[in-house]
């Protein structure tokens, strides 16, 4: 994977003409219609727009999750619409980060069991895993919580320890749809300001989705879908509240 | 990777310990009940076998009549001391013969009754019979010949006339006949059929004739054949003799049995084998119908955690990885039902076993094989299950609620 080493005017990502059709023939729905978005590392992009809109699609897509229909998508210059299924799950093993709406932590699994799960597809030695999988709980701020499980967790901490498994393993690219999705406001503004210093503090490229303008006021940039295609780029001067 | 997938699989069962519990119920069930079958029918062949042999070896039994039924005999003239004497000097295949001839009698000492059977009989009984004597000596020459009031007895006899007491040298009554106790016999214990054999007193075949029963009877004859000898042939001989002497025509059966003994062994374990086999394949299937089980469960927990499987493919597991995590999950679960199966089937082994007064013989050999195939059923079983969530995409996986 050290092939993919990228200099640093390679985008982190790049979509091209990127078209995601589901379905065939009348029942077909395409979902991105003829996307064009790169994004340099080290940005904070927002994703904003309707329900329906294509972006969970195109995180699918940045996540190497899916493939495109058509177009064409470059992950750190490689193309990933041509890798086979393992390729694609080894490029997300080594270089991804995925915070999802739901937490989608495991069940009656201890936080440090949760973060430390990616280490483990990567073969590392029990103790250097739980090292540095005590060390992400740190860096979220969770302390002392290494053996609660989830149900035992608050729904902001629960959210924290998703992001420490997703930091973990020290991604280039963190993708978080809709993470605040569930939160109070204020709990909302903690992970922002987590996120916000994950990308300031180790240059991680952080691609969010959220329906929140307070939100999306932390990123650098704000990319708005409509009908499966980019309606407004534009980088975002709005400082947040 | 296998460690890993070890050490996850252990954390899944522990998240749902009772369900991972009912789910090795069927496989500990089948494993058990084989292991169980096999080593109760492997005591009691072993039981038939030993008992058949600790009656003596090489033995035959020759009796008047033909068995008609249970308990029931045709009527023939009993044998006559030339009989035997015949045998003796015709037959050279024969190690030893022992005219017998028996009664129910009641035993007294002092003042306490016992109910038993004498026979009469010479120390060729003891040779054919393979019994040696616990105290005391066997007949004199001079005691057979003159028929002397002198008994030896048997185990059950003695706790039950003399108790704790010494019966060498005592003075017992048999029926009306007052008889020195000279002998006691070493205990046998029961046959397959449930008789105690140590039941008995030994007296000198003349003097059984002529104090007890009247006449100059054998009831029966035992004979044992000589080392090397075939038994089968040794009764064909002495059927032939017996035929001769009885005077029995072409066209008549034979008025009188010859029972070999390692045949009806043979015959009784080869049943008793027979019948474990079948109960063993009856428990085999409920082996399978474990595994049935198995891979239900794991078809219900593929689905149920379809979300945590999209995690993990999303978070980078390879297809194979899921796949050794399910199957190791299958075989890890199915292991363990055999492991409980084997240590509950010992246990039951060992209390059924006493209970049904049979010898305990632990087969390693089935053991190994039941749980060799409960993690087989494992792997089998737990396939599907396995490959179907390493199939799943991992985008609609993460979207299942
Ligand atoms: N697996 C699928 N099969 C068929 N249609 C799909 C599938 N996934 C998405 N779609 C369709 O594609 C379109 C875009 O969906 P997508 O999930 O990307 O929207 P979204 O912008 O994330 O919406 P939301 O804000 O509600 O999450 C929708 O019309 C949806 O119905
Ligand atoms: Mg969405």
């Amino acid at each position: 994977m050290s092939s993919l080493a990228s200099t640093d005017d390679t985008p982190a990502v790049e979509l091209r003409g990127v078209t995601k059709v589901y379905g065939s023939g009348e029942a077909a729905v395409a979902a991105l219609c003829g996307v064009d978005l790169r994004i340099a590392t080290g940005e904070f992009v927002a994703m904003m727009g309707p329900s329906g809109s294509g972006k969970s699609t195109c995180m699918n897509i940045l996540g190497c999750l899916d493939t495109p229909s058509d177009g064409s998508y470059r992950f750190r210059g490689v193309d990933a619409g041509a890798l086979s299924r393992g390729e694609r799950a080894l490029l997300r093993r080594h270089y991804l980060g995925f915070v999802f709406q739901g937490f989608n932590l495991l069940a009656r699994t201890s936080a440090l069991e949760n973060v430390e799960l990616p280490l483990i597809y990567r073969g590392m030695p029990v103790a250097e895993r739980r090292a540095r999988a005590r060390q992400a709980l740190h860096d979220v701020g969770l302390d002392g919580r290494e053996t609660h499980t989830p149900a035992e967790l608050s729904g902001g901490q629960q959210q924290r320890v998703a992001i420490a498994r997703a930091i973990v393993a020290d991604p280039t690219l963190l993708l978080a749809d809709e993470p605040t999705g569930n939160l109070d406001s204020a709990r909302s503004r903690e992970i922002m300001e987590l996120m916000t210093a994950l990308n300031r503090e180790r240059g991680l490229t952080v691609v969010m989705v959220t329906h929140e303008p307070d939100m999306a006021a932390y990123a650098s940039r704000v990319v708005h879908f409509l009908d499966g295609q980019v309606d407004v780029d534009e980088a975002n001067h709005r400082l947040p509240s | 990777m296998i460690g890993n997938a070890l050490m996850q699989a252990l954390r899944a069962i522990r998240r749902n310990v009772l369900r991972s519990f009912l789910t090795i119920l069927g496989i500990v069930i089948g494993v058990a009940a084989v292991i169980i079958m096999v080593t109760l029918g492997g005591g009691a062949t072993v039981q038939v076998t030993q008992q058949i042999a600790s009656l003596g070896s090489n033995l035959l039994m020759v009796r008047p009549g033909q068995r008609l039924g249970p308990g029931l005999r045709s009527p023939a003239a009993a044998f006559t001391i030339r009989d035997v004497e015949a045998m003796r000097k015709q037959l050279p295949g024969l190690a030893a013969v022992a005219p017998t001839a028996s009664k129910g009698v009641t035993l007294v000492y002092g003042n306490t009754n016992y109910s038993s059977t004498v026979s009469g009989t010479e120390n060729a009984f003891f040779t054919v019979r393979n019994w040696t004597l616990a105290a005391g000596r066997e007949f004199t020459p001079a005691e057979l010949r003159g028929g002397s009031a002198v008994c030896i007895v048997g185990d059950t006899v003695r706790r039950e006339l003399f108790g704790g007491q010494q019966p060498l040298g005592a003075k017992i009554r048999i029926d009306k006949v007052s008889c020195d106790v000279i002998g006691l016999l070493e205990p046998k214990g029961q046959t397959s059929m449930g008789t105690d054999q140590d039941d008995l007193v030994v007296m000198p075949l003349r003097a059984f004739w002529r104090r007890i029963a009247g006449n100059q009877d054998v009831n029966f004859i035992q004979v044992s054949a000589r080392q090397g000898v075939d038994t089968q042939r040794v009764k064909r001989d002495i059927e032939l003799l017996m035929r001769e002497r009885r005077h029995i025509s072409r066209t008549q059966d034979d008025d009188f049995t010859v029972l070999d003994m390692k045949e009806i062994a043979k015959t009784l374990s080869g049943a008793t084998q027979v019948l474990t086999a079948l109960l063993s394949a009856v428990a085999a299937v409920s082996l399978l119908v474990g595994g049935i089980g198995i891979m239900n469960i794991m078809l219900v927990s593929v689905t149920e955690r379809t979300r945590e499987i999209g995690i993990r493919l999303a978070i980078g597991a390879l297809e194979r990885d899921v796949l050794l995590q399910f199957l190791v999950e299958a075989v890890v679960l199915s292991s363990l039902g055999g492991i409980v199966g084997i240590v509950l089937a010992i246990a039951v082994s060992i209390g059924a076993a006493s209970a049904l007064r049979l010898p305990f013989i632990f087969n390693g050999g089935i053991v190994a094989l039941a749980f060799f195939f409960s993690a087989a059923v494992g792997v089998v079983f737990g396939y599907f299950p396995a490959r179907k969530a390493a199939r799943l995409d991992p985008i609609d996986a993460l979207r299942y609620e």
